[in-house]
């Protein structure tokens, strides 16, 4: 149903994973790539991806939906890895005319392919057990000392929540116009690609219409409920930290000191 | 009594281009008592969304003055004052409702006004048990009914403990189930006490308000309770507007020579006068839809 559209990637659930402060959980997930980058030896790389693999299971995340976070991506990283095998100088393996494939290149092509992986990985960790509700309210949280700076916080964060809420709303619309369209003898689905560029006019037109009419009348509703900024506002959801992020943040750091401590004792990979 | 609104010689009028103007209302004046449950009955472009408007200076008068709790509307510094205990709700629920989550919504306003957190959590509860969406208060607004988001866009206002609630069409798009849940709420609104000034197109809410203000062209043609407004079927057709089927079945039967008594507005007062009528007993089971 696309009523029932999941914005995001976000896998509603109540795991501690998902319980966590979604400040905590944006600022742990940068900490975790930086971590990433930290990390010179293949123990500690390993470490890192088991430590990922670990959080993914204490908040229930399906296998398959960690692997499908990461095929869009598989291309980018082949050819960057490609690139790494050629350009890496060191112990040539093969020659093909000024082609070299040289060991340490093959070295740091799959140290640099797993480490984007988990990169992305730790990123998703974040989108897949957050609402984007609550990111919106983390980032709002996070940002509010650059109120201060006149950097429009609580706009961006209204209408990231405006946006959030239209989304299922507008979704509904396109499809109910699709089918007045279609009614009328309209084709989506033949002919070449601009020619179903074109189709789709009669949807975007009236769908842009509308959007500009609730603009309207949604303004007009909350100029009637006394809105007027970010100024002097009280929230019903206050965002409290809780024993459980400190837990995070330990194990998050834990994890980084031993990333480093390894760099220093163990040969690097590459 | 007191007056919660009173509007005095008022007029307004749109741009229509550079040189013309639409007069959308011409020196309307009318009061609305504290606590009376009000409909505003007119045509499409009578003015009755222009007048509702200018309630709580979301539009205010070009001439004359609108006074809301004794505070004139063109006061600029009172503006949220005023908005703050004359709440409005419109027709569409779906473009009024800001946040993602029921209780968030209600939130809203109180949020605006700089209420502290334990009072809105206390003010919310209130509000949607009011309407009876108490139990939905963590649902995304797009898995409710019509009906239903109406009565959430209503309690959103209720936890401003507004003094007068103006509703603008607000059962135009909800189907007769979701109607009947706002007519309810608002019949519990008012007799909590609650001014509600109720704009619609269905003689079947009109009936069951305190009073009835008829719009013409920009102008009140007609002001009364709803047993005097209904009682005028003639000009009522006159003026294009429909009557309850019920009033138009009995204008029609004693028209025909029945001995029917003035003013049926009910199915319940036909049925007992009929009843009457034949001799036989009253039909004390027949239970009220609307």
């Amino acid at each position: 149903m696309t009523r029932d559209i999941t914005i995001g990637q976000f896998l509603p659930g109540d795991s501690i994973i998902h319980r966590l402060d979604p400040r905590i959980k944006t600022l742990l997930a940068l900490f975790y790539m930086v971590t990433l980058f930290v990390a010179q030896s293949a123990v500690g790389l390993a470490i890192s991806a088991l430590f990922i693999l670990f959080v993914a299971v204490l908040a229930h995340i399906p296998f398959r939906m960690l692997l499908s976070g990461i095929r869009p991506l598989i291309i980018i990283i082949i050819i960057a890895g490609v690139f790494n095998m050629f350009y890496i100088p060191g112990h040539a393996l093969w020659h093909f005319g000024i082609l070299t494939i040289t060991r340490e290149g093959i070295g740091t092509a799959a140290f640099m392919g797993i480490r984007v992986i988990f990169l992305i990985l730790g990123a998703s960790m974040l989108t897949y057990t957050t609402s984007p509700i609550l990111l919106t309210d983390g980032l709002d949280s996070m940002l509010s000392p650059l109120a201060k700076l006149h950097f429009p916080v609580h706009e961006l964060s209204m209408m990231m929540t405006i946006a959030l809420r239209f989304i299922p709303t507008l979704t509904e619309e396109t499809q109910k116009i699709m089918q007045a369209q279609k009614a009328r003898g309209a084709d989506f689905e033949s002919g070449n690609i601009l020619r179903r560029a074109k189709a789709l006019l009669p949807i975007l037109i009236p769908l842009f219409v509308s959007a500009f009419r609730r603009a309207d009348e949604l303004a007009l509703a909350m100029d009637c409920r006394c809105y007027r900024g970010g100024e002097g506002r009280t929230k019903l959801h206050i965002l409290r930290l809780q024993k459980r992020d400190g837990l995070a943040v330990c194990t998050s750091s834990l994890l980084f000191v031993i990333v480093l401590t390894l760099n220093f004792v163990l040969p690097h990979a590459y | 009594m007191e007056n919660i609104i009173e509007a005095k010689n008022v007029s307004f009028s749109y741009p229509l281009d550079e040189t013309t103007r639409l007069q959308a209302l011409k020196n309307v004046s009318l009061q609305i008592p504290k606590g009376q449950f009000l409909a505003i009955l007119g045509h499409n472009g009578s003015g009755k969304s222009t007048l509702a408007k200018l309630f709580n200076a979301i539009l205010t008068p070009e001439q004359g003055d609108v006074y809301a709790l004794g505070i004139n509307t063109h006061d600029e510094t009172r503006v949220y004052d005023i908005r703050q205990h004359v709440g409005m709700v419109f027709q569409n629920p779906d473009n009024q409702i800001v946040a993602t989550v029921v209780e968030e919504d209600v939130a809203f306003g109180l949020e605006n006004l700089g209420i502290p957190t334990a009072e809105i959590r206390k003010r919310i509860d209130e509000a949607l048990k009011l309407v009876g969406m108490y139990e939905y208060r963590n649902e995304a607004p797009h898995h409710l009914s019509g009906g239903q988001k109406q009565r959430v866009a209503i309690a959103g206002v209720l936890a401003m403990h507004p003094d007068c609630i103006v509703l603008d069409e607000p059962t135009a798009m909800l189907d007769p189930k979701g109607r009947k849940e706002v007519m309810r709420t608002l019949r519990e609104l008012h007799t909590a006490g609650t001014t509600v000034v109720l704009i619609t197109h269905f003689m079947e809410e009109a009936v069951q308000t305190d009073r009835i203000v008829v719009m013409e062209h920009g102008a009140v043609i007609l002001s009364g309770t709803p047993k005097e407004i209904f009682g005028n079927i003639p000009l009522l057709h006159s003026v294009g507007l429909d009557v309850p089927q019920v009033t138009e079945l009995s204008y029609e039967l004693k028209k025909c020579g029945l001995h029917l008594p003035e003013n049926i507005l009910t199915v319940n007062e036909l049925a007992n006068a009929l009843a009457d009528l034949l001799g036989g007993s009253r039909c004390p089971s027949f239970k009220q839809k609307i």
